[in-house]
């Protein structure tokens, strides 16, 4: 009996295939669009974590301020050049670290300019980040200490200042005062938040400190942690530390946090992730307006077969047969509509991966979600309608005009 | 065939003193006012008068489409009145069937669909179904033209796929309500010779509705109706 009702819905909507489309388009609007952007934002947060985990598991970034939740952080007094030193030397699992400071500057060779973020460092920048010098040098000692006017250069800064000529030995002005290039980072590409990671100009840390900020500021230390060692013991041991070094009393919280990549993929999946949940919110609503629309067409539809619906109950059908015959139609409308709302989806998201440089990564739970959820739009929308034509009375059917 | 042999086959339907009221208080109209009616077994009455004499209601209550407002309706010993909407429904659909003017067929179905319609409710496996739907279309002379939609068809052959839809159950009784009602004399002729043969061949009781002398004619029996009472319930002579 279900086959044949089955059976019978989808002949219904054959007689009428361009109306039952028009009728579907909003579910399959709706449905193709939730498809999207869950599809595109799961592709989006697996790369993000990707991106992230090819800077090695075994990273700590510390840095001032309370965490206050995903992103956020008050402000709170920078580390010093001591707390670079207490770490490397205090901290047993520890295979480089590394401190920095950043400042936004114009760098400037002849015609050209570029606005570029200049870091100040050392050598265990390059060790940290796991990022070698592809041509030139890195910073010698006497470089480091007495502050000379000496740079190394991202791939990006390299193409916009120089173009095509060699920028090894030449100098780029920084501000009011210029300094020569000593070597050249291998390009690395774009980050995970879409950010060029070649954009970079690093110098010797105390010469920044000295002539671009002018203070002894520190606002991130980057430690890697040996192989074979528990990043967990080492990110307490440095917590431990730091709340000695910075006189924290015992019942007070952390003024700095030490972050593992775990908690900052967490940070930043978070973030992608409600942006995912609004625009999944978004499409949902369009399938709400679907599901309206399959109710209005599946009234008229009624009203249209009156004589037939008359003519059913007259031949003995049930009140709840005409019911289900009604509710199966607009199940069968509104799945078929999620039905092509998935492949329009898919399609759309295969179409869209190269264009958003995004890894198309399939979830099959939103696959099965979207369509249950499509069909129970068709049980919600098509009840109401269905009812109405199984209540009709049949003497009052069979003479409608 | 006699007419007084009709009168000893047992009742199968039997009105006692039905009458119907729609609406309530001034607004009040009597459709039937107390009618007291018996149709035997094999039977082929045809029920007449002017409209809005009560000719209809009555079908529609022995049609189980409708229940007496006062009085019983026995049908087959089994009280109507007493039944609900479900049981009415499975009442028609297993003793009943039905011709209308407006032949009421699906449209963009073909005729061997329409005709199965009635079992698919009985729950009838679909092969069981397309064989008794042929048979049913054969019976009434439309054999070859299963596959034909409504709209490909003539009135006559539209109404006979409705008298093949109607008797495809066996039923015990075949409503038919002006079946003749949009048919030319010629078309309309043909479907009473098909009725007629229907109840002497199969003994399907016949009872329907019809304002035309002539198709009248072709009954066993003519009730007429006037102002909701019978008025004269007759044997007819002239049937042929």
């Amino acid at each position: 009996m279900l086959w044949d009702t089955i059976f019978l819905a989808l002949r219904e909507i054959r007689r009428n295939v361009i109306r039952s489309f028009l009728t579907i388009l909003g579910i399959v609007i709706g449905v193709a669009s939730v498809i999207t952007m869950v599809t595109l934002g799961g592709g989006a947060t697996v790369q993000v974590t990707n991106q992230i985990a090819s800077l090695g598991s075994n990273l700590l970034m510390v840095t001032p301020g309370k965490r206050m939740g995903p992103g956020q952080s008050s402000a709170s007094a920078p580390f010093r050049a001591k707390d670079v030193e207490a770490i490397a030397r205090d901290i047993r699992s520890v295979a480089a670290v590394a401190p920095a400071s950043t400042k936004p500057v114009t760098a400037i060779v002849g015609n050209e300019n570029w606005s570029t973020t200049v870091t100040g460092t050392d050598n265990q920048y390059m060790k940290v980040r796991m990022w070698p010098v592809q041509t030139g040098r890195e910073f010698s000692d006497s470089e480091l200490r007495a502050g000379a006017a000496v740079c190394i250069i991202g791939d990006t800064v390299r193409q916009k200042l120089f173009g095509g000529l060699e920028p090894l030995g030449n100098r780029i002005r920084l501000g009011k005062l210029s300094f020569q290039v000593i070597g050249l980072l291998e390009a690395k590409g774009q980050s995970s938040m879409g950010t060029d990671q070649d954009d970079l100009v690093l110098l010797p840390l105390r010469t920044f400190q000295r002539r671009i900020s002018g203070n002894q500021d520190i606002s991130l230390i980057q430690v890697s942690i040996r192989d074979g060692e528990s990043t967990e013991k080492a990110q307490r041991d440095i917590e431990r530390l730091m709340r000695e070094r910075r006189h924290i009393a015992p019942n007070a919280d952390d003024d700095f946090s030490v972050m593992d990549m775990k908690e900052i993929t967490k940070m930043l999946t978070a973030t992608t992730q409600v942006l995912t949940g609004l625009l999944g919110a978004v499409a949902a609503v369009s399938l709400l307006v679907g599901g309206i629309g399959i109710m209005n067409i599946m009234l008229v539809s009624v009203t249209e077969r009156t004589r037939e619906i008359g003519t059913r109950l007259a031949i003995g059908a049930l009140e709840r047969e005409v019911l289900m015959q009604f509710l199966v139609e607009a199940v069968v409308l509104s799945s078929s509509g999620g039905l092509f709302g998935i492949l329009l989806g898919l399609a759309a998201c295969l179409g869209l991966k190269n264009a958003l440089k995004v890894p198309f990564v399939l979830n099959p739970g939103i696959v099965v979600v979207a369509f249950l959820f499509s069909a129970a739009v068709g049980v919600v929308f098509g009840y109401f309608p269905a009812l109405k034509a199984a209540r009709l009375d049949p003497i009052e059917a069979l003479r409608h005009e | 065939m006699t007419a007084t042999s009709q009168t000893d086959k047992r009742s199968l339907i039997e009105l006692r003193g039905v009458t119907k009221v729609y609406g309530a208080g001034h607004a009040a109209t009597h459709a039937l006012r107390g009618i007291d009616l018996d149709i035997g077994e094999g039977d082929l009455v045809a029920v007449m008068g002017p409209s809005g004499s009560g000719k209809s209601t009555c079908l529609n209550i022995l049609g189980c489409l409708d229940t007496p407002t006062a009085g019983t309706y026995t049908f087959q010993g089994v009280e109507v009145g007493q039944l609900d909407r479900d049981q009415r429904a499975r009442l028609r659909r297993h003793y009943l069937g039905f011709v209308f003017q407006g032949y009421n067929l699906l449209s963009r179905t073909s005729a061997i669909e329409n005709v199965e319609l009635p079992l698919v409710y009985r729950g009838v496996p679909a092969r069981t179904r397309r064989a008794h739907a042929r048979r049913a279309l054969e019976a009434v002379g439309l054999q070859g033209r299963e596959k034909h939609a409504p709209n490909e068809l003539s009135g006559g052959e539209q109404q006979r796929v409705a008298i093949a839809r109607a008797i495809v159950t066996g039923p015990a009784v075949l409503m038919a309500d002006e079946p003749t009602g949009n048919l030319d004399t010629a078309r309309s002729h043909e479907i009473m010779q098909l009725l007629v043969e229907l109840n002497r061949r199969e003994g399907i009781t016949i009872v329907m509705v019809t304002h035309e002398p002539d198709m009248a004619a072709y009954a066993k029996r003519i009730v007429h109706f006037v102002d909701g009472l019978v008025e004269s319930d007759k044997r007819n002579g002239s049937h042929i």
